[in-house]
């Protein structure tokens, strides 16, 4: 058990350890935005199949299917985030920079992971507390009786949808690197593979951010006014 | 011959614990045919007329395979030409009047000694750490004693190319060494001689280069694009695999 739990701690401390950790809680993160986003993208079929839909989630193996899903997304989300943190600090300590800095390949996104990710982060806390926790009691008696008419509603603030157009933004540049770094980081990159894996990588995060965007897009431009007046 | 005048802004140094800072001067009547480490000898050749201390940098075969001439001219290791290192720089890449900036490779893991030049011992540490194999010495093996496939052979001589001269640590934002190491465990590990002391000697060289204190990879391949043998990131992935299969076999089977 020792040796186990030994070599646990060493991977968990070495750089290699810490960065898989960070791709594998990435990749559930990933495939989590893809579920999400498939489930909003059934506000476009009307009321009645979101609300149902929303019903399902919460009363998934009665009620409890949510609350996994909420403590496997905040282990991930956590994990992610912890160690990335402890990455980029370990990062700028390990060098002092250049007086005349440059760079030859590396792409914008890559350079500001660290600050996409912090974006993200601070979107995930208003998010949550937007449509989730619910904190505005009036968006919350509306959510109550109709999760679709909460979502019209809240997105019709136009101040709520540019932070969360900005959000999407940032969370398409951070995937855009961050998605193609899963498969170098779990060894699963080649030559070969270099060329459609980068490709990959830009569609998923412009699939991710046309389909996300769109929502509060078409709300601003009238979508579902009708119904919530 | 075609001459240059150029400005230099060259990282300054005195000794490894003062504080350092960048001096700027006119290198003159430059030919085009010069090498850029020619250049700073002419440089240099004034200075010491002159009085001043001469420009310190290291050097030795001056013709790409050493891997001595640690400098990054304009924020870039070995200059922005692809596959050279800086002794195999002609100064007909740049053009009259051009400022360029010359500062020894940073990383917190190669202190500076004096001015541009810097301690890779770092990479002595990782590679006495699993970079050999451990075989009975004595009279050469027949080559074909043991087949390799030809695939791996390439893949191993790929890797094998690395010169260890640290333009990769000194591209990386992060100053992580983790191209220099990959190159290094990969070229061993692809070959079936390599093959039985593999998992110690990923892990093992993983652990020091930890310890050495450089950073992490972000996967952002700077290193692969200043590499003076253009070594792939590909083997950054395959050193990723071999590490998280060693630390698996470790922890079930120690």
């Amino acid at each position: 058990m020792s040796a186990l739990t030994n070599s646990l701690g060493s991977f968990i401390k070495s750089s290699i350890g810490r960065k898989i950790i960070v791709a594998v809680t990435g990749l559930a993160l990933v495939l989590f935005l893809a579920g999400h986003l498939t489930g909003n993208l059934l506000i476009y079929a009307g009321q009645e199949a979101f609300d149902e839909y929303a019903h399902f989630l919460h009363t998934f193996l009665h009620g409890t299917g949510v609350w996994i899903a909420r403590l496997g997304l905040l282990v991930c989300f956590g994990a992610h985030l912890w160690f990335t943190i402890l990455l980029t600090r370990e990062n700028k300590a390990a060098r002092k920079g250049y007086a005349h800095q440059a760079t030859v390949q590396a792409p914008k996104s890559s350079l500001i992971m660290i600050w996409s990710g912090l974006t993200i982060l601070a979107f995930v806390i208003f998010h949550l507390l937007h449509f989730t926790v619910r904190t505005d009691a009036e968006l919350a008696k509306i959510g109550a009786e109709s999760p679709w008419k909460m979502v019209i509603i809240g997105f019709q603030n136009p101040l709520v949808s540019l932070f969360y157009i900005i959000a999407m933004t940032l969370l398409c540049s951070h995937l855009a690197h961050g998605v193609a770094s899963i498969f170098q980081t779990l060894g699963l990159r080649s030559n070969r593979t270099a060329g459609p894996i980068r490709i990959f990588a830009k569609a998923y995060a412009a699939v991710i951010y046309f389909g996300f965007i769109s929502i509060p897009l078409a709300i601003l431009f009238g979508y579902g006014s009708d119904a919530v007046k | 011959m075609s001459h240059l005048n150029l400005t230099l802004k060259v990282w300054r140094q005195d000794n490894a614990t003062s504080e350092g800072r960048i001096e700027t001067y006119e290198a003159k009547e430059i030919p085009t045919s010069a090498s850029f480490l020619e250049m700073i000898d002419i440089v240099n050749e004034r200075l010491i007329r002159d009085g001043e201390e001469p420009i310190h940098f290291d050097h030795d075969c001056r013709e790409g395979i050493c891997g001595m001439c640690s400098m990054t001219i304009n924020g870039i290791p070995h200059s922005k030409e692809r596959g050279i290192t800086t002794c195999q720089l002609h100064m007909r890449k740049f053009k009259d009047g051009d400022t360029i900036w010359i500062e020894p490779f940073r990383a917190n893991a190669f202190p500076v000694v004096k001015d541009l030049v810097v301690d890779r011992s770092a990479f002595d540490r990782i590679i006495a750490a699993g970079g050999y194999i451990s075989v009975r010495t004595g009279s050469a093996p027949d080559a074909h004693a043991i087949p390799v496939p030809k695939s791996d052979a390439d893949a191993a001589f790929d890797a094998a190319a690395c010169i260890g001269c640290g333009a990769c640590v000194a591209a990386c934002k992060n100053a992580s060494a983790m191209l220099f190491v990959s190159a290094k465990a990969s070229h061993l590990n692809h070959l079936p001689q390599g093959e039985v002391e593999k998992d110690q000697r990923v892990l093992n060289m993983v652990r020091q280069m930890d310890a050495e204190g450089f950073g992490n990879c972000t996967n952002q391949f700077e290193c692969e694009a200043v590499c003076p043998k253009e070594i792939s990131a590909q083997h950054i992935a395959k050193l990723n695999r071999d590490y998280l299969a060693a630390s698996a076999r470790e922890a079930v089977a120690p």
